[in-house]
């Protein structure tokens, strides 16, 4: 089934989560994240439960800070 | 206020601007915007701002200038390396225009300083370099219900939404609160091109200055991502969230607290 990530369609299999889709897209730092489902941003513990669904728009926000790794 | 003949000059790129004109630069002038960071993104902003004739400008900062600094905190010079970065910025804003007034707060933003720096001003520009930090000027900007621009930077990546507080989405209402300690990048996987600095630092500027001539569409309930290497902006439309700790229907957060600094040492570091 077809997914939009970030803005790029994607082709995944049917039933995978969040949690799922992140180790699928190579998402190398989980808890670096913030998950947008459908425009609504997903509890961290609805990573495990939450089923993709043909056409689903999702999000991967990171964090970021200000470039400065010493402070 | 009226303007000068010299001012009628100095911004008369801006007054021939039919949004901007003679009252939007009196506008500017008597606007007061406080950067929180003198670094890499709060270096281009205060620069433009001060060149816009914004009246007045806060700097909050409380490190000194690094070797390190100047490959992309264009507000610092060579000479300035072990002076403070507060004093640094003020001495080019002057130069830049010597209508902008620059109070420096020579300080950290902690729970205790932040609310009483933040008062008072109309706009501010989070251009801090840590989690805490980013989290401590939102949740301020929250309860002094100050309007500001949010922005994040790493490698070539950058990101910034602006945020007018109780009305739009707000920083925790994407992520909640700071990452966990060992999901902070390594050193070895950080690090930032410098004009990425500039490029978004400078975003936030716009945002302040639209915000303050009331013009355009504001960048809110929307996050604005730009990656340097595909030279891809995209805007991300980002709903309030319900849940939001802060400004969610059931607020768990009630009053200003520092969240724990999580970052990697490159004192200590060994990776």
């Amino acid at each position: 089934m077809n997914l939009v990530v970030n803005g790029k369609e994607t082709n995944i299999t049917d039933g995978l989560t969040i949690s799922d889709l992140l180790v699928e897209e190579n998402v190398k730092m989980p808890q670096m994240i913030s998950v947008e489902l459908n425009g609504q941003i997903l509890k961290r513990s609805e990573f495990d439960q939450t089923v993709l669904k043909h056409d689903d728009k999702v999000e991967f926000l990171y964090f970021m800070g200000g470039g400065n790794v010493a402070d | 206020m009226s303007l000068t003949e010299q001012q009628m000059e100095r911004y008369s790129r801006h007054i021939i601007l039919e949004q901007v004109g003679g009252a939007g630069q009196e506008k500017l002038l008597a606007s007061k915007v406080l950067i929180v960071g003198a670094g890499g993104l709060g270096a281009p902003a205060a620069v433009y701002l001060a060149a816009a004739g914004v009246g007045t400008i806060g700097i909050v900062d409380g490190d000194k200038v690094d070797l390190s600094n100047l490959q992309r905190q264009i507000i610092h010079h060579t000479p300035d390396v072990g002076k403070d970065k507060v004093l640094s910025a003020q001495n080019k804003i002057r130069a830049i225009n010597p209508d902008t007034k620059v109070i420096t707060y020579n300080q950290r933003v902690t729970a205790k300083n932040v609310a009483e720096i933040i008062r008072g001003y109309d706009f501010v520009v989070d251009g801090t370099d840590n989690f805490p930090a980013k989290f401590l000027v939102n949740d301020a900007c929250y309860f002094e219900k100050i309007p500001f621009s949010h922005a994040g930077i790493l490698q070539f990546d950058g990101q910034l939404i602006t945020v007018v507080p109780g009305r739009t989405t707000c920083y925790r209402c994407i992520f909640g609160a700071p990452p966990p300690a060992n999901a902070v990048p390594s050193c070895s996987q950080a690090g930032v091109l410098g004009v990425l600095a500039g490029v978004v630092g400078s975003l936030q500027a716009t945002e302040a200055i639209k915000f303050l001539l009331g013009v355009g569409e504001l960048l809110t309930n929307t996050l604005l991502t730009y990656n340097a290497l595909s030279m891809e902006f995209r805007k991300v439309r980002l709903n309030r969230n319900p849940d939001c700790p802060l400004c969610g229907r059931k607020p768990r957060i009630t009053e200003l607290k520092d969240e724990e600094q999580i970052v990697c040492d490159l004192k200590t570091c060994k990776c």
